[in-house]
């Protein structure tokens, strides 16, 4: 996610200092990437530096003073920018399960190194234990979202998690169904 | 509308457990040795590819047919040694079933569908429909309580199969892809009305499903494959290495 066109976008209902920022921002993205104070201020400083924010003057409200920020017109064009452009389906799918099984393959192919418990490599146990791990956090999820009083953002944030866990899962499970061929195909190459 | 006092966490007694299930259709075994514990209250996901033996390890476990081979126990009465007439009365009291599609009967309006378990029930007709409203309304199919299965969209039939199957205050539903028709919104809306009601009542829920998505409701899942099933937490690297090799 793009954090400094987020902050924009956030800038764009009128001025904010950074600790609101942070806090609108963990409001409306519950399950994103956590982000660290440090990263909103650094941010902010970037947008002044870039011209698509300015300060907009000091707030205390009877605490320590916080400075306020504002999105200049660029930072608008640039916004407009940014929400009008398509995001590019990703061409190549990191996909770290499948290189273990692959690997696993190949090392129990080959007869050693094997762990220091002794246990050689198995790839079809391998694919059933992180099914069950997804399953796992899918469990979180949707006790998350079906919290009573959850608001959409959370459900929707959720539905976002829970459809890519469950992509894993599909593939997980014809992957299973095929490893005997999987093995057969990566030991004959 | 029938509610019992909540009971015991799921970590409780087994309220069904099946050991060594084997049944056979012709030359087609569905079930080569299933075994699992559904405790009270538990709501249990049972995965699988279709073929699997899902289906008939349901039935099996409903009484709606007995197994070739082993034992099924419902609060420590064997189903097998039971008269016909007494698993009849189980499955009217004591069991909830909800299939894919909902399998109302379809010359009667919702409100007589949901009514229909009470009158068997011997419950007379005025109380039994105003029961029958009172579910209608909690799972928010109230207004469609004067039509008919085919008048009402697939999520709605389904909501009020789930009304028909709750009614009677069963201490376990089995639900055989209760979503399966559905789409997504359609069938968020019905797993969430049932697993709320469950929670609710402490009703247990052995949910059929080859949908990871619907699973999560669950508070644990066995994946069945070949007719047999394994245990989500008997799917680590280790102890599966350790069965292979011991």
């Amino acid at each position: 996610m793009s954090t400094r066109h987020v902050l924009l976008g956030l800038l764009a209902a009128g001025p904010c200092h950074g600790y609101d920022l942070k806090r609108q921002y963990d409001a409306r993205f519950p399950q994103a990437r956590p982000l660290a104070y440090g990263q909103v201020y650094t941010t902010l400083q970037r947008l002044v530096r870039d011209g698509l924010a300015a300060v907009d003057g000091t707030d205390s409200d009877g605490g320590p003073e916080r400075t306020l920020y504002r999105s200049t017109d660029e930072g608008s064009r640039e916004l407009a920018l940014w929400t009008d452009q398509i995001t590019a389906p990703a061409p190549f799918v990191t996909n770290e399960i499948f290189a273990k099984v692959v690997v696993s393959i190949l090392v129990a192919a080959a007869g050693a190194p094997t762990g220091p418990d002794g246990r050689k490599p198995d790839a079809a146990a391998h694919l059933r234990a992180q099914r069950a791990a997804h399953m796992e956090r899918m469990r979180e999820l949707t006790a998350l979202k079906t919290a009573p009083g959850a608001d959409l953002s959370t459900v929707l944030s959720a539905d976002y998690a829970l459809a890519h866990l469950d992509a894993d899962v599909r593939w997980m499970t014809t992957t299973t169904a095929r490893i005997d061929t999987l093995t057969a195909e990566v030991n004959a190459a | 509308m029938s509610t019992r006092e909540p009971r015991p966490s799921p970590e409780s007694s087994a309220l069904i457990s099946a050991h060594g299930l084997r049944k056979s259709y012709g030359r087609t075994e569905a079930l080569r040795g299933a075994s699992l514990e559904l405790r009270e209250g538990e709501i249990l996901a049972v995965a699988g590819a279709s073929g699997s033996g899902k289906s008939t390890l349901l039935h099996c476990l409903s009484g709606i047919v007995r197994p070739d081979e082993g034992v099924v126990t419902y609060g420590g009465e064997q189903l097998g040694l039971l008269p016909e007439g007494r698993l009849g009365e189980l499955r009217r009291s004591d069991f909830g079933v909800v299939f894919q599609f909902g399998q109302l009967i379809p010359e009667l309006t919702a409100l007589d569908n949901v009514a229909m378990p009470l009158l068997l029930a011997g419950m007379r007709r005025g109380p039994a429909q105003q029961q029958a409203g009172e579910w209608l309304e909690r799972f928010g199919v109230r207004g469609q309580a004067e039509l008919r299965p085919g008048e009402m969209s697939g999520g709605q039939s389904q909501r009020v199969a789930l009304a028909r199957a709750l009614v009677t205050g069963p201490r376990v539903v089995f639900a055989d892809e209760p979503t399966g028709a559905l789409d997504t919104l359609a069938g968020e809306q019905v797993m969430t009305a049932l697993v709320h009601t469950a929670r609710e009542s402490a009703t247990a829920v052995l949910l059929i499903t080859h949908d990871a998505q619907v699973a999560a409701y669950a508070d644990r899942e066995v994946v069945m494959s070949d007719g047999v099933l394994r245990s989500g937490s008997d799917d680590v690297v280790g102890q599966e290495a350790a069965r292979r090799e011991g």
